[in-house]
């Protein structure tokens, strides 16, 4: 599959989740698995420009396919994405557990609906859960990237084809 | 201008937003690059038995490691022994009781609740673990459950052999026709009423995780925790080692709401699987896992009495509080404690009675959950006032005015033995009406009711004071270096999990020294590097650590106006830092002017270096006032928060940024706990909520954005006038949405609905106040 611009191949047992392909194959960690049910939002990312739960879905079901994850927003935390850049400024984050999640729910948002009134993005960010900000900072972040067209930065896809996928910047633990 | 009260975005915030955090289960670091998965073998049973293990079949799956049972944990010390008092707790006795009520790691010969630790299975990798797990064939002779805190209280089956109840704990003249009533002999009216403080579970987005690697006699000890050092004290003492051969480590945490002080019993079980098969382990537990194995919170019946003239007066007040604790009294001993000791809330009530029993029952331990115990007595408190306006028939905004205590007593000493240090609660209840529009709401209401409108308008107020630092003696920690090129380091013990430490520390440098933030590194939760600390709970953070890392800037300010003088031959009186631009100078020459870098690096071998270690005299008590507006529909029962204003004084604001999220995150628990959360078990005790598909966490959809008003008085306790400010929204937010909801459906009869108020309650009490009505 093509991740964050880069082709990543690997052989996995059947039942490898694309999240756990993400995170242990892939090397891309920003993805978090929050719940086992399909209900926290943890987990999205963008398959094919379309948000998905990657805790949903296998990896062989992403074969061949497109997905981009957080760390393929940006190319570096000097130059965030228009909505990482809002979710910093309007403080939409606390733990950052939900954050990685929510950012790519959010970015899929404004590409669907490029304008959305505060309810639409209530509505439309139900299935991300976030524990801390009680959503107040994130609706707003959401709402300033509409503001500055951030559903005209395109998904992602910041990096050339040749992106090592292993050498996204960590923090030394 | 200093930099402190302005608002700053994050430091954390780039690397969260473009590579993720570090959580435990993130770690690449290489002491685990081979490390094995473990994976629990939970009760699937309330009580029972265990009569039988065999993980015969589970030692033949692929990729296991080893199956370890309580069999195997022979290399471990005594549990500790009964205390001397009886293991009556009380006061001052949070840890686990210990004697007769002493909690295992890996279960012994019983289970106790649905999710106790049975085994733990080491697997190559995690979904090996999950198959083999389920090979554990583990008998179980059934026991009666103690589901519930009436059968508990029953006591016809026991929890613990060895004791003569379930009651662990009894404060007070507790129990029905328990307490002084001529307490309540001057009332014009007196009002009483059971009410639930329902369990709740804290739901962190990252569960409950740890690593854990032995290697050259050292144990090394990665964890999800809001106290790395604390975590430390019970590893320690759970293994029977030297805390000096223990590290631990607490990466980024995805929230702990108080479930993650410390370390709790499936993590010293990892620790010892790991230093027992000398293979390093990481453990991430599932949702699942999460939801019956994590701590719960709150779970407390109140049975609360108020009395007091018709004109508005209260005089008298009564709490009697059963702590349902769970299966093992852990901290959920000392919550009612607080509960009492915050009871009268920000009144100025007579007489005051508190009494408590805490109980166990087979159902999850109960913890701290964001407020631990305060929001419990601010919820009884405030069920009471309006239990009280309405039985007067008086407006509950004015009846809380005139009992809020008047703004020249302070300090205030309450009748339940708290000092409350300063506070201006009657212009907080000011500020939220007027800023709601209290007059032109209650009109509203009017109308709808006149139509008979299907959507009801309810009005609720909460009025609080609570206490933050409550171990305010216990200090916080804080080592500062400014170093040879003029940055500067920060060692704190108190540890962030979504607070925003790194910031405010790095502020607190800046204006303290003009070193600009971006030169300073914050550095927490690693006990290699700072051994003594104790981390992040209680909103105790910027009130401790926060002005531990003040003290240190100060020390280091001294010391770096010695180095500067004897570096520009001058005068110590004549130098002056400048922190705006951060430099020293002399006094009348700016031409004469040197660096942090200069100063620190002229300090040569002794360097720039403070250490501080503050305590407060005592507590803080922020306060404020909450008014939520819901919306009910009277057909479906469903009700709605439309709107949420609020006043939280914590005292001076240091970062008006991070204070607000802190609101936001605490609102939105509390609306949860009043309109959706609950942790229930049938009677069996089987957890029915054990998923995230059925226990009800708040979405972004079913919540409105809040309406904050900003006030601040400072304390005099600290130098900073800084209170807590993490646990107030759960405070405020709780009661005033729950008697938002009754205030919506009062004219057809109600006049109370336990939390959480859904559709289903709400219908029930309006369809059940219809019938009483038309029976009269």
């Amino acid at each position: 599959m093509t991740v964050n611009g880069g082709q990543i191949g690997a052989e996995v047992a059947d039942r490898t989740l694309l999240v756990h392909f993400l995170r242990d194959v892939a090397g891309l960690t920003a993805a978090n698995v929050g719940c086992d049910t399909s209900s926290c939002g943890a987990c999205t990312v963008l398959v094919d420009g379309q948000s998905v739960k990657s805790c949903t879905l296998l990896a062989a079901q992403a074969d061949g396919r497109e997905v981009v994850t957080v760390e393929g927003l940006a190319s570096g935390p000097d130059e965030m994405h228009p909505m990482q850049q809002a979710f910093r400024a309007e403080h939409a984050l606390q733990c950052g557990f939900c954050t990685p999640g929510m950012v790519m729910a959010a970015v899929s948002l404004l590409a669907e609906n490029p304008s959305p009134t505060e309810d639409e993005v209530r509505t439309a960010l139900e299935g991300n859960l976030c524990r801390c900000t009680g959503y107040h900072n994130i609706v707003r972040a959401v709402l300033a990237a509409a503001r500055d067209g951030a559903a005209a930065a395109a998904p992602a896809l910041a990096r050339d084809g040749s992106a090592d996928l292993a050498a996204t910047e960590r923090r030394p633990a | 201008m200093s930099i402190l009260g302005t608002r700053v975005v994050r430091t954390e915030d780039p690397q969260l937003l473009t590579a993720g955090g570090t959580y435990v289960d993130d770690l690449r670091v290489p002491e685990l690059a081979t490390a094995a998965r473990a994976t629990f073998v939970r009760s699937p049973i309330a009580h029972a038995l265990i009569t039988g293990i065999d993980a015969s079949a589970a030692h033949e799956a692929p990729g296991v490691v080893a199956v370890l049972t309580v069999a195997d944990m022979n290399d471990l010390p005594p549990p500790p022994p009964a205390p001397e008092d009886g293991g009556g707790g009380g006061e001052g006795a949070p840890l686990p009781l210990g004697g007769p009520w002493a909690e295992p790691l890996l279960a012994v010969d019983r289970v106790r609740f649905v999710g106790e630790p049975v085994a733990i299975v080491i697997t190559d990798d995690r979904y090996q673990g999950e198959d083999a797990a389920e090979l554990v064939s583990v008998d179980y002779e059934p026991l009666p459950a103690v589901a519930h805190a009436d059968e508990a209280l029953a006591g016809e089956t026991l929890l613990f052999p060895g004791t003569e109840s379930n009651v662990a704990v009894t404060i007070g003249s507790a129990g029905a026709g328990a307490g002084d009533s001529s307490a309540f002999d001057g009332c014009d009216v007196v009002v009483e009423r059971t009410i639930e403080n329902q369990r709740l579970a804290p739901v962190p987005l990252e569960g409950r995780a740890v690593a854990a690697s032995w290697a050259g006699g050292k144990l090394t000890v990665w964890v999800s925790t809001q106290n790395a050092q604390i975590a430390r004290f019970i590893l320690a003492g759970a293994l029977g080692l030297d805390p000096a051969s223990i590290r631990v480590v607490a990466p980024d945490v995805g929230g702990g709401f108080g479930a993650k002080i410390g370390v709790d019993r499936d993590g010293l079980i990892v620790a010892w699987a790991a230093r027992h098969t000398g293979r390093a382990l990481r453990w991430a537990e599932t949702r699942s896992e999460n939801l019956v194995g994590m701590t719960h919170g709150r779970a407390q019946r109140h049975a609360i009495k108020i009395g007091g003239t018709r004109d508005g007066r209260i005089l008298a007040y009564r709490l009697d509080i059963v702590q349902d604790t769970g299966a093992y009294p852990r901290l959920g001993g000392f919550l009612p404690f607080l509960t009492s000791l915050m009871a009268v809330g920000p009144y100025a009530i007579p007489q005051v009675q508190t009494a408590y029993r805490v109980v166990v029952s087979n159902t999850t331990p109960i913890n701290a959950y964001r407020g631990a115990g305060r929001p419990e007595a601010t919820a009884a408190i405030e069920r009471a006032v309006d239990l009280f306006a309405a039985e007067i028939g008086m407006d509950p905004a004015e009846v809380r005015r005139i009992n809020l205590v008047p703004k020249d007593k302070f300090p205030y000493s309450s009748p339940c033995g708290a000092v409350y240090d300063t506070g201006d609660y009657v212009a907080a209840l000011d500020k939220v009406l007027t800023a709601a529009g209290y007059t032109e709401l209650r009109a509203e209401q009017a109308r709808r009711r006149e139509r008979g409108d299907v959507l009801q308008l309810g009005i609720g107020l909460a009025s609080y004071v609570e206490i933050t630092a409550a171990d305010a003696a216990g200090g916080e920690t804080a080592r500062l270096i400014v170093h040879g090129d003029g940055t500067a380091t920060v060692y704190t013990g108190s540890s962030a999990h979504g607070q925003g430490h790194h910031t405010a520390w790095a502020m607190l440098v800046q204006s303290e020294l003009g070193i600009p933030m971006a030169n300073v590194t914050v550095i927490h939760g690693d006990t290699d590097l700072i051994p003594e600390g104790v981390g992040t709970y209680a909103s105790r953070s910027l009130q401790l650590g926060g002005v531990a890392v003040q003290r240190a800037a100060i020390d280091v300010k001294e010391q770096a106006r010695r180095v500067a003088a004897d570096l520009m031959e001058a005068s110590e009186t004549d130098l002056e830092l400048d922190t705006e631009l951060g430099i020293w100078q002399v006094r009348g020459d700016p031409a004469a002017s040197r660096t942090w870098a200069d100063v620190a690096a002229h300090a040569g071998s002794k360097g720039l270096e403070a250490s501080a270690n503050f305590t407060e005299g005592q507590p803080t008590f922020p306060f404020g006032s909450h008014l939520a507006v819901a919306e009910v529909d009277i057909e479906t029962g469903k009700a709605r928060l439309i709107r949420h204003v609020t006043v939280d004084d914590a005292g001076t604001v240091v970062s008006p940024l991070l204070a607000e999220g802190q609101r936001h995150g605490g609102i939105a628990q509390g609306v949860a706990q009043a309109l959706l959360e609950e942790m229930v078990y049938d009677s069996e005790g089987n957890p029915v909520t054990s998923t995230l598909a059925d226990y009800a966490i708040i979405t972004a959809a079913e919540l409105p954005s809040f309406e904050l008003l900003s006030s601040e008085t400072p304390t005099t306790i600290n130098p900073l006038g800084v209170k807590g400010i993490g646990e107030a929204g759960t405070i405020g937010a709780t009661p005033a949405t729950q008697n938002a909801v009754i205030d919506a459906v009062s004219h057809l009869g109600v006049s109370h609905i336990d939390m959480p108020t859904t559709p289903t309650r709400v219908w029930a009490a309006i369809s059940a106040a219809g019938e009483s009505g038309a029976s009269q």
